[in-house]
């Protein structure tokens, strides 16, 4: 009965829903934007590895400048102790320095560390092999290309076992990264792997600026964290020192990202709202129109709650197959963007069914005031009516 | 059992300010079974008769029992219920659903008493073949002749098997011929089923066929003739 009305007028019914189907179609795609960023940075950070700790001087507060590092080697070695496990600490001593191979020069992160990088970081080799012990102890000039550098200064050839100048001095190749992408706009492609030693000995300086653990599971990262940062506060009792945590990170990004999307849903949900005061005006239109059927419709017995009821169900009617109309180009809108651009996107069930319930909700409230309207029509008053 | 009593039943209107005083005090009984046809000129109280009658409005002052309930302790709600127990009408400009077949228009008194939809069918039906159009079960009112849908209208009158029939000019619209047909209709209804018919007409030959006159003039009964 209530499809009947609609489809009376059917050019009417299509531009009115037509707000709904905009506003819906826009929360499915900015959701599915929304998520398909945050799940792409989710990734990068996961990829850095799992249930990893950085251990770093001073207060973790974004705005801060860096603190200065006191930590150095023996520094180390105490976390090492303390953790238990010497295998899942690494360290870094981080510097941007001049790499030269004959003619091609490339400007690189040259990172001192050692040889658990592989226990910690996910970050597998192409070629040749890690730093080693002997390497780390022994303060030999090896370095271990990121794929990058190693195309910037070597091409196609295979660059293990040849030469490159870091900061003048000369290195030998042992080995090339996989290519791992970027994390937070760290270019971990760019980075030049030397023993710390030789780290130290070449930058002319005993610190280090962090050290990484790689904890056995998720559930004693934050335990690790914290009995870390104790034994260096004890150690240290004047400093302050911070763990930073992947599932800090996540959960940090995921706040902030998880805004972002609401603030976007919200915006197309403005449109939504939008479309809703469409659907009110055609339905006080239609009370309007068909005063004479309402008027009999009491005559025969209807009571108010009855044409209450129907013009209700016609406007939930409108705004649900405008929202389903909606989400279907809402979908596909999102896999062609997700196929076409660069711009992730994600489609979630949680945003289909939210769109869904807020356009069934917008029918409801936009379409409460036109039906109670009509529900209060005077029979006599309403059959009168020409 | 009497379907309609009326005492000093009255009903002004405000229409800018001024009060018209459509019906200015009214004493009827009407019993079960009876046909009763009022008459009068235009604008002298006999649709807001009819109207209070059939609970579609309320009365100023005085009291209204229908079928020997004083109709002024039932709210809206009762009141609707009231109508699609008791009342049929029949309209003089038919008011059909437009885009609806004729057996769903019959249907619907039977929706709002919430019987399920194959049992509204089968008495739509039953309804639709009593006033002969067995044959235009599914067709729209655009579809057919004023005289067939005036019968539709009587066969949506009839369905809810009421106690009365209010008909307000049934044969206004209609030339002599429909016009006969549809009067012999309701004789029929009311002599077969005993429902009680009242109507309203302007034309002599059609007030001729009931048993009662009732003349109304200025919002008064003027003459009340059996
Ligand atoms: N809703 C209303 N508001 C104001 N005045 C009204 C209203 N309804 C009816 N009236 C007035 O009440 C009086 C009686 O009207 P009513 O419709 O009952 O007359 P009637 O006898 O049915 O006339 P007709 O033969 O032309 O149908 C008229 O003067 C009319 O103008
Ligand atoms: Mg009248």
């Amino acid at each position: 009965m209530a499809l009947e009305a609609l489809r009376v007028n059917r050019l009417r019914s299509a531009l009115t829903m037509l707000g709904v189907i905009i506003g819906v179609s826009a929360v499915v795609i900015l959701v599915a934007i929304g998520t398909g960023a945050k799940d792409a940075i989710e990734d990068e950070i996961s990829g850095l590895g799992s249930n990893i700790i950085l251990v770093v001087p001073g207060q973790l507060n974004f705005q801060a400048a860096p603190t200065q590092s006191r930590l150095d080697l023996s520094d180390v070695n105490y976390v090492r102790r303390v953790v238990g496990d010497p295998g899942r600490v690494t360290v870094s001593v981080q510097s941007g320095e001049n790499v030269r191979v004959g003619r091609n020069e490339a400007f690189v992160t040259v990172v001192g560390t050692d040889e658990n990088i592989p226990n910690v970081f996910e970050r597998p080799l192409k070629r040749g092999r890690y730093l080693t012990e002997t390497d780390i102890d022994t303060r030999r000039r090896v370095a271990v290309l990121g794929s990058e550098v190693s195309e910037q200064l070597f091409g196609d050839l295979d660059p293990v076992g040849r030469q490159a100048t870091i900061a003048g001095v000369r290195f030998r190749v042992v080995g090339v990264y996989e290519k791992v992408g970027a994390t937070f706009g760290v270019a971990r492609d760019r980075e030049t792997h030397i023993p710390v030693t030789t780290a130290q000995r070449l930058l002319g300086v005993q610190r280090v600026n962090g050290i990484a653990i790689g904890a056995s599971g998720p559930d004693v990262i934050d335990s690790l964290g914290q009995k870390v940062v104790d034994a260096l506060t004890t150690r240290y009792p004047d400093e302050k020192f911070s763990a930073v945590t992947q599932t800090q990170l996540l959960g940090t990004i995921g706040t902030v990202l998880g805004m972002l999307t609401g603030v976007l849903a919200a915006i197309a949900g403005i449109s939504l709202l939008v479309g809703g005061v469409g659907v009110s005006n055609i339905m006080l239109v239609s009370v309007r129109e068909r005063t004479k059927e309402i008027g009999l419709r009491k005559a025969l017995g209807a009571r108010q709650r009855d044409v209450l009821g129907q013009f209700l169900i016609e406007a939930v009617l409108l705004t649900t197959i405008g929202g389903t109309i909606g989400i279907a180009l809402g979908v596909g809108g999102s896999l062609l963007i997700e196929a076409l651009s660069p711009v992730p996107a994600s489609i979630t069930l949680w945003s289909i069914l939210l769109a869904f319930g807020v356009s069934a909700v917008v029918g409801v409230f936009f379409g409460v005031a036109p039906a109670r309207r009509a529900g209060r029509l005077d029979p006599v008053v309403a059959l009168r009516a020409e | 059992m009497t379907a309609f009593e009326a005492a000093g039943l009255t009903r002004s209107y405000q229409l800018e300010g001024v009060t018209v005083d459509a019906l200015r005090g009214v004493d009827l009984t009407i019993g079960d079974g009876e046909f009763a046809a009022i008459l009068g000129p235009s604008g002298s109280g006999k649709s807001t008769l009819m109207h209070l009658l059939g609970c579609l409005d309320r009365p100023t002052s005085g009291v209204l029992r229908v079928g020997g309930v004083d109709v002024s302790t039932l709210d809206d709600t009762k009141l609707a219920e009231l109508r699609n127990r008791m009342i049929g009408f029949v309209f003089q400009s038919f008011h059909l659903l437009a885009r609806t077949s004729a057996l769903d228009n019959v249907a619907l008194p039977l929706v709002y008493r919430g019987v399920a939809r194959a049992d509204r069918r089968k008495r739509a039906r039953a309804a639709l073949e009593a006033v002969g159009l067995a044959h235009r079960l599914d067709h729209r009112p655009s579809q057919m002749s004023g005289g067939e849908q005036q019968r539709v209208a009587i066969a949506r009158a009839l369905v809810g098997d009421p106690q009365v029939v209010l008909a307000d000019e049934p044969t206004g619209n209609l030339d002599t011929r429909n016009g006969d047909e549809v009067m012999a209709l309701l004789e029929r209804l009311n002599a077969d089923q005993g429902v009680a018919i009242v109507l309203v007409t302007h034309e002599p030959e059609v007030a001729d066929r009931a048993r009662r006159q009732i003349h109304v003039r200025d919002g008064l009964i003027e003459r009340d003739v059996a």
